[in-house]
């Protein structure tokens, strides 16, 4: 299916680009470069691919040395028919996953993918564990019937404000 | 009391946390390779043109792969070390001239012929290991970086060490310093030594 659509996108793209290619002869090697589909997808693969040298940009973006070098070995990968996974498997068992910005789903990257998800559990959990002792604990008034007398009483003695002088 | 020991206990956790992250050198990345057979690969010898070398030649020895660069910086603060190491004869060291005329941001290399970049590679590697020392048992040319590319390289320099069945187990980014070589590499080789 994969293998299909990309089929597809390719005749399109071939289409819709033949007019504006260059003419080629038969059996002329179009340079690596000027290839479209292979550019469209070094692009793609390489956006989801860190730098190792500077490690905050992605191996399409990076203008250091060994990007270019890593983006040549992309091409030529592509050009050797491999698939997007397959591509991604050559530079991980090389550089390790370190090199995919989407790192998988294994036991050692568990903590990074689960550990936000179980610390806002925690967070909830225990948000309902103190507002639930909270509401028992707010203890009923220690007034007694006199105390509560009195203090009415010296409310009710209380002067009436002074107005104000406006 | 306890009120303040909770907040107080969160905090030093990041604490923690937060020096445990600022001492880790995030250029060191652990390497996939460690444990794995060392890639394979035939080059050119520095020192004999038209001879190859690869890693199966080694076979029965623990040795140590040393990627340099006349270009490199580090490599020369390595060097000295890797000289008097080589002197004492512990492990035979083979080095992987990397990258040798490409790698030097001053030349255009794709200017060159295959030809004259071999020559000049040779050229520039064998004077600065007669300027340096030659702690090398032998050296050989990755003009391309392609080799280096299958070892994982990304900052010379890199060091492998590589057991007597060819297989990479302990890898060393940046300079060797003393400490990891005689902490780390030497124990480790010592016992692949005892390895059969």
């Amino acid at each position: 299916m994969k293998a299909l659509r990309r089929t597809l996108t390719t005749c399109a793209t071939a289409l819709l680009l033949g007019p504006l290619a260059p003419v080629t002869h038969a059996g002329e090697a179009t340079p690596m470069a000027e290839n479209p589909v292979v550019e469209a997808r070094l692009i793609a693969i390489s956006e989801e691919l860190r730098c190792l040298v500077c490690q905050n940009e992605s191996l399409a973006g990076s203008r250091a040395e060994l990007a270019e070098d890593l983006r040549r070995e992309v091409r030529k990968l592509i050009q050797d028919g491999k698939t997007d996974p397959e591509i991604k498997d050559y530079l991980v068992a090389r550089y390790g996953d370190f090199v995919l910005y989407r790192p998988p789903v294994k036991p050692t990257t568990w903590l990074l993918w689960f550990g936000p998800f179980a610390l806002m559990g925690g967070a909830v959990i225990g948000l309902i564990l103190y507002l639930r002792r909270r509401a028992t604990r707010v203890e009923p008034s220690h007034l007694s019937a006199a105390d509560r007398a009195s203090a009415e009483a010296l409310l009710a003695d209380t002067p009436p404000r002074p107005k104000d002088p406006a | 009391m306890k009120r303040f020991l909770i907040p107080l206990g969160l905090f030093l956790t990041l604490v923690v946390f937060l020096a445990i992250g600022l001492n880790r050198d995030p250029h060191e990345v652990p390497s996939p390779l460690v444990g794995k057979p060392a890639p394979a690969f035939s080059l050119e010898k520095l020192a004999e043109p038209g001879k190859t070398f690869s890693p199966a030649d080694m076979q029965g020895q623990v040795w140590l792969l040393n990627v340099w660069a006349s270009w490199c910086v580090s490599c020369r603060a390595e060097h000295p070390l890797l000289v008097a190491f080589s002197k004492q004869g512990g492990l035979p060291i083979v080095g992987l001239n990397y990258k040798e005329v490409r790698g030097d941001g001053g030349i255009d290399a794709k200017k060159l012929s295959l030809a004259d970049e071999t020559s000049l590679t040779r050229q520039r590697a064998g004077a600065w290991l007669s300027q340096h020392g030659d702690p090398y048992t032998l050296s050989v040319l990755d003009m391309d970086g392609r080799v280096g590319i299958d070892y994982g390289v990304y900052g010379v320099p890199e060091t492998y060490l590589i057991d007597k069945k060819g297989v990479i187990r302990f890898k060393q980014i940046g300079p060797i310093t003393p400490e990891a070589l005689e902490k780390k590499i030497l124990p480790l080789a010592r016992q692949l030594a005892a390895e059969s």
